[in-house]
C-alpha cells in the first residue's frame, strides 16, 4: 500500500543558512542507504522535506530497516499517495487506509490537512472537518480527540495528495559528511566499533586504521577487523581501513623496555602512527573506544601517557560509559557478535602479567628513548608497507 | 615454497578424481533412480565404486553404505546400531580419544537413557585389552574404537579387541573408526571381527562430502535419515554420484601403489622426527615408527603458544595444524591431548604435522629449517 516514505529530521532544522548543506549531505546519505535495498527509489528534497519515493515494486520492511541507519533522520513516515479524483474519492481512500492500517477501530484520532498547492476547492480546515465526518460514519468505535489522538492522519495536498500517520523513530544525529572526518583506532573489541557508531552520529565520517602483528595475530583477526569495519559502514558510509603491521614495532619494544610498560608504550606509538595517517588523510582528530578504568592502559594515568603523544584530539566518547552499556550499543547496532569472535587481537600476547596501571610520564619517556636508535625507521616501513582496504556495504 | 602439512585436516584432492567427477557432473549427471538410460548410466559408477571398494576391504558390495563423509558414517554406527539392539542392552563402550564425531554421538545416547564407558588410554595413547575385559558386561551391545588417533596418530590393537569382543559376547558388535587409517593400513573387517568402518573421503585425496560405512550383512541397523529409500532405506537421499565415484577413483588411486607408498611416508616421517628432535625443549607426542601412524606427528614445542607458531610457519608457507583446538575464547585444550597425559604448560604448545603422498623430501628439509629458524627467534619472545 506505501508507495513513499516521509522522511522527518529534528537537528538539522535548526541551522540557519547551513540548513542546505545539512539536508543535501542527509539527501546523499539516503540514496546511499536505499541503493542497497531491491528496488529502484528517487529521493528528493522539496520544501524542506525529504522524500523517499518508490518507482518500483520494493521490500517496506528492508528499506526501513535501511533508513533506520541514516544518521539526520529522526522518523520516517510511510505515505500512501493518492491522485487528486475530487474530494469524495479522497474520502474512500481516507477510510480505506485506516481500515488496513488501524484494523483495530477503537481509537481517537485526529485530522491534520495541509494544502500546499492553494487551488485546491477546500480550505484545510474544511477538510479536517469533513474527513472527520467520513472517519466517524464509517468507523462508529472511533472518537476525535484533538488533543492526544492515538492516530494523527495527516493529508497534504500537493500535486498528488499524500496521507500518512505512522512515524517510525529514526537514529537521530547529524547527516553523515556534515562533521569532517575523524581517524578511528579499530581493534577486534566490542568498544572501539561503538566508538565510532557514536562519533558518527555526530555527522562526522569516519577512516579506521588497525593494527595487526602477524605471526602472533592471524588472518582471521584481521578478517574480523574488515568485517567490524563493514558493519559499522551501515551507518557511517564507506571507511577507508589502514591495516599496519605492527610486529617489528611491537617486538623492539618488548626487547628494550621494562615489560610493565609494554603496552602504555605501545599504544603511545599507535596513537603517533594513527595521528600521522590522520594528518594525511585530512582528518581533524583521532577517535578511541577507551573509557575510564577499564582496562590497566585506561586508567586516568594511562590515558594522560598516551594522549600526551598527540596534538589532535582524540575524541572518546565511551569514556563514562560502563562496560554493560557498551555492550548494549554493540548489541543494537549488530557489531557485538562479531566482536566476540575469539581471534586473538595484537593486544593479548605482549601483555605483561602485572602491567603498570599509574604510569610515570618521565619514566616512559626516558624508557621511549631506548628506543631512539632503530624506532624512527621502524615506524617509518610500517607507514610504507600499509594496506588501505575501502570497506562498504 | 608452500608446504601442505595439515593432511590429517583435509588433502588435496587428485586431479584425475577431479576431472572424474567433474565429467560425471556435466555429461554423465542422472539420478541412479531413474528408469531412462542417463539414470543407468549414473548408477554403473555407484556399482563401480562399490566394486572398488570392496576389494579393498574384502567385503561384500552390499555391505557399503554411502554417506556424506566420516561424521555421518560414525553417526549412523552409534545412533542406528544402538536405537536397532537396545532391546538386547543399553551399554556402549569406547575410548577417551575419539573424534567428537564419535565422543559427541556418545554424549547423545547417554541422553537417550544408553551408558557408555569411555576406555583410558596410556601415555602413548593406546588403550590396555585388559580395561576392555574388565569393561565388557553381557549389556554391551557395541564396541567403538578408533583406528589411528588423528592427533598423535596412535594405532590401536584393533584385531586383538575384535576378538576379545567377540570372544567375550558374540553379539556385541564392534565399530572402527579408520577415517585417518584407511588407505594407510590394509584393514580386512572380516578377519578382524570388525561390524562397522566408518572412512571418509577426503583424507585420502578424494572429494569432501563424501564417505561411506562398512556394515555387515548380519549387523542390525536403523536409518537416521528417512526419505526416498535409497541404499535400502538406511540412508535416503539421491546418491552423492560424482562423490561416490570420486571417492572410489581415490581408493583405487591410493591402494595402486599402497605398500611403497606407505614405506616412503615412515621414511619421510622419520627423517622429519629425528630432525626436530634436534631442537632444544622438544617433545614428540605418542610413538613413532612402525607402532604408530605413517603421517602423523605431533610436536610440543615448549615456551611458543602453538597459534603462534603456526602462523609463523604460514608465513614461510607451511600449513600445519595446531595440535588443541584452543578456537573457543576459553580454550579447551584437545581431549586427546589430556588423555595421554601431557603437562598443562604443552597443551598450547604443541602443533601437528601430517603428511601425504604428495608430501616431498624437499618440503621436510624446508619445514625442518623453518622451524630451526624460528623456534629460537619466538622463544626469545615470550610473556614475562
Amino acid at each position: 500500500m506505501f508507495t513513499a516514505f516521509l522522511i522527518k529530521y529534528a537537528e538539522i532544522g535548526v541551522k540557519g543558512k547551513n540548513r542546505y548543506i545539512f539536508e543535501e549531505a542527509l539527501v546523499q546519505q539516503i540514496k546511499y542507504a536505499v541503493r542497497r535495498c531491491e528496488g529502484e527509489f528517487k529521493v528528493s528534497r522539496t520544501q524542506g522535506r525529504i522524500y523517499v519515493e518508490a518507482l518500483t515494486e520494493f521490500d517496506f520492511d528492508e528499506v526501513v530497516d535501511n533508513l533506520k541507519k541514516v544518521f539526520g533522520i529522526s522518523g520516517i513516515c510511510p505515505v500512501v499517495y493518492v491522485e487528486d479524483k475530487g474530494f469524495d474519492a479522497l474520502g474512500e481512500e481516507i477510510v480505506r487506509y485506516i481500515g488496513e492500517v488501524y484494523p483495530e477501530t477503537e481509537k481517537s484520532f485526529k485530522v491534520n490537512a495541509r494544502r500546499a498547492r492553494k487551488n485546491y476547492p477546500l480550505t484545510s480546515m474544511e477538510i479536517n472537518g469533513k474527513a472527520g465526518e467520513i472517519l466517524l460514519d464509517a468507523y462508529p468505535k472511533m472518537k476525535v480527540d484533538v488533543h492526544k489522538p492515538d492516530i494523527l492522519l495527516h493529508i497534504e495536498i500537493r500535486e498528488k495528495i499524500y496521507i500518512y500517520s505512522e512515524t517510525i523513530p529514526g537514529p537521530g544525529g547529524m547527516p553523515v559528511g556534515t562533521g569532517g572526518k575523524a581517524m578511528l583506532l579499530l581493534s577486534g573489541g566490542i568498544d572501539s566499533p561503538v566508538a565510532g557508531y557514536m562519533i558518527a552520529k555526530r555527522g562526522v565520517k569516519i577512516d579506521a586504521v588497525y593494527f595487526h602483528a602477524p605471526p602472533y595475530t592471524s588472518e582471521r583477526a584481521k578478517q574480523k577487523v574488515v568485517d567490524l569495519a563493514r558493519i559499522v559502514s551501515r551507518y557511517t558510509g564507506p571507511i577507508y581501513l589502514h591495516i599496519i603491521n605492527f610486529t617489528d614495532i611491537q617486538l623492539y619494544i618488548y626487547e628494550k623496555c621494562p615489560h610493565e610498560e609494554l603496552t602504555i608504550i605501545m599504544r603511545r606509538y599507535m596513537m603517533r602512527i594513527a595521528e600521522h595517517i590522520a594528518k594525511e588523510t585530512e582528518c581533524l582528530g583521532l577517535i578511541t573506544g577507551e573509557s575510564i578504568g577499564q582496562v590497566a592502559s585506561q586508567t586516568m594515568h594511562s590515558l594522560a601517557a598516551t594522549n600526551e603523544v598527540c596534538t589532535m584530539p582524540v575524541y572518546r566518547p565511551l569514556i563514562g560509559f560502563d562496560k554493560m552499556e557498551i555492550v548494549a550499543i554493540s548489541e543494537k547496532i549488530d557489531t557485538y557478535e562479531t566482536s566476540i569472535q575469539p581471534y586473538e587481537d595484537c593486544c593479548t600476547i605482549f601483555v605483561a602479567k602485572h602491567p603498570v596501571t599509574k604510569p610515570n610520564l618521565n619514566i616512559v619517556r626516558r624508557h621511549e628513548q631506548n628506543l631512539q636508535e632503530k624506532m624512527d625507521e621502524l615506524v617509518e616501513t610500517a607507514l610504507k608497507t600499509e594496506e588501505l582496504i575501502i570497506v562498504s556495504q | 615454497m608452500e608446504v601442505y602439512l595439515d593432511n590429517s585436516a583435509t588433502t588435496r584432492c587428485f586431479d584425475d578424481v577431479a576431472a572424474f567427477m567433474a565429467q560425471i557432473m556435466c555429461r554423465d549427471y542422472g539420478n541412479p533412480s531413474s528408469l531412462h538410460m542417463k539414470g543407468v548410466q549414473a548408477e554403473s559408477y555407484l556399482r563401480y565404486a562399490k566394486e572398488t571398494i570392496a576389494k579393498t576391504l574384502k567385503i561384500n558390495e552390499k555391505e557399503i553404505l554411502f554417506t556424506s563423509g566420516g561424521t555421518e558414517a560414525d553417526n549412523i554406527a552409534l545412533i542406528g546400531t544402538a536405537m536397532a539392539n537396545r532391546r538386547a542392552g543399553k551399554h556402549l563402550i569406547t575410548t577417551r580419544i575419539e573424534h567428537p564425531a564419535i565422543l559427541q554421538t556418545m554424549r547423545y545416547l547417554e541422553e537417550q537413557g544408553f551408558k557408555v564407558t569411555y576406555l583410558p588410554v596410556d601415555g602413548n595413547g593406546r588403550i590396555h585389552l585388559e580395561d576392555l575385559q574388565k569393561a565388557m558386561t553381557k549389556e554391551t551391545i557395541l564396541v567403538s574404537i578408533m583406528h589411528t588417533n588423528n592427533e598423535i596418530g596412535s594405532l590401536q590393537p584393533i584385531a586383538e579387541a575384535g576378538a576379545l569382543i567377540k570372544k567375550m559376547n558374540p553379539h556385541t558388535l564392534f565399530h572402527v573408526d579408520a577415517v585417518q587409517g584407511f588407505g594407510k593400513f590394509r584393514i580386512y573387517p572380516k578377519k578382524m571381527n570388525i561390524d562397522l568402518l566408518s572412512v571418509s573421503g577426503h583424507k585420502i585425496h578424494g572429494p569432501k562430502g563424501c564417505g561411506f560405512l562398512y556394515v555387515n550383512e548380519k549387523v542390525k541397523i536403523k536409518p537416521i535419515i528417512f526419505g526416498g529409500g535409497q541404499q535400502n532405506g538406511l540412508r535416503s537421499g539421491t546418491e552423492n554420484v560424482p562423490g561416490i565415484a570420486g571417492l572410489a577413483k581415490a581408493v583405487d588411486m591410493i591402494y595402486a601403489d599402497l605398500d611403497r607408498d606407505v614405506e616412503r611416508l615412515y621414511a619421510l616421517k622419520q627423517k622429519f622426527v629425528d630432525g626436530v628432535s634436534k631442537i632444544e625443549y622438544v617433545k614428540i607426542n605418542g610413538l613413532t615408527g612402525r607402532e604408530s601412524a605413517p603421517h602423523v606427528v605431533s610436536v610440543s614445542v615448549r615456551g611458543i603458544r602453538s597459534e603462534v607458531l603456526l602462523h609463523a610457519l604460514e608465513d614461510k608457507g607451511i600449513y600445519v595444524s595446531a595440535g588443541s583446538a584452543c578456537a573457543a575464547r576459553k580454550p579447551q585444550p584437545s581431549a586427546t591431548l589430556k588423555a595421554i597425559g601431557l603437562e598443562k604448560d604443552l597443551l598450547e604448545s604443541t602443533l601437528r604435522f601430517s603428511l601425504s603422498v604428495f608430501t616431498t623430501e624437499e618440503e621436510i628439509d624446508y619445514t625442518l629449517q623453518a622451524m630451526y629458524d624460528i623456534v629460537p627467534m619466538l622463544r626469545k619472545y615470550t610473556r614475562r
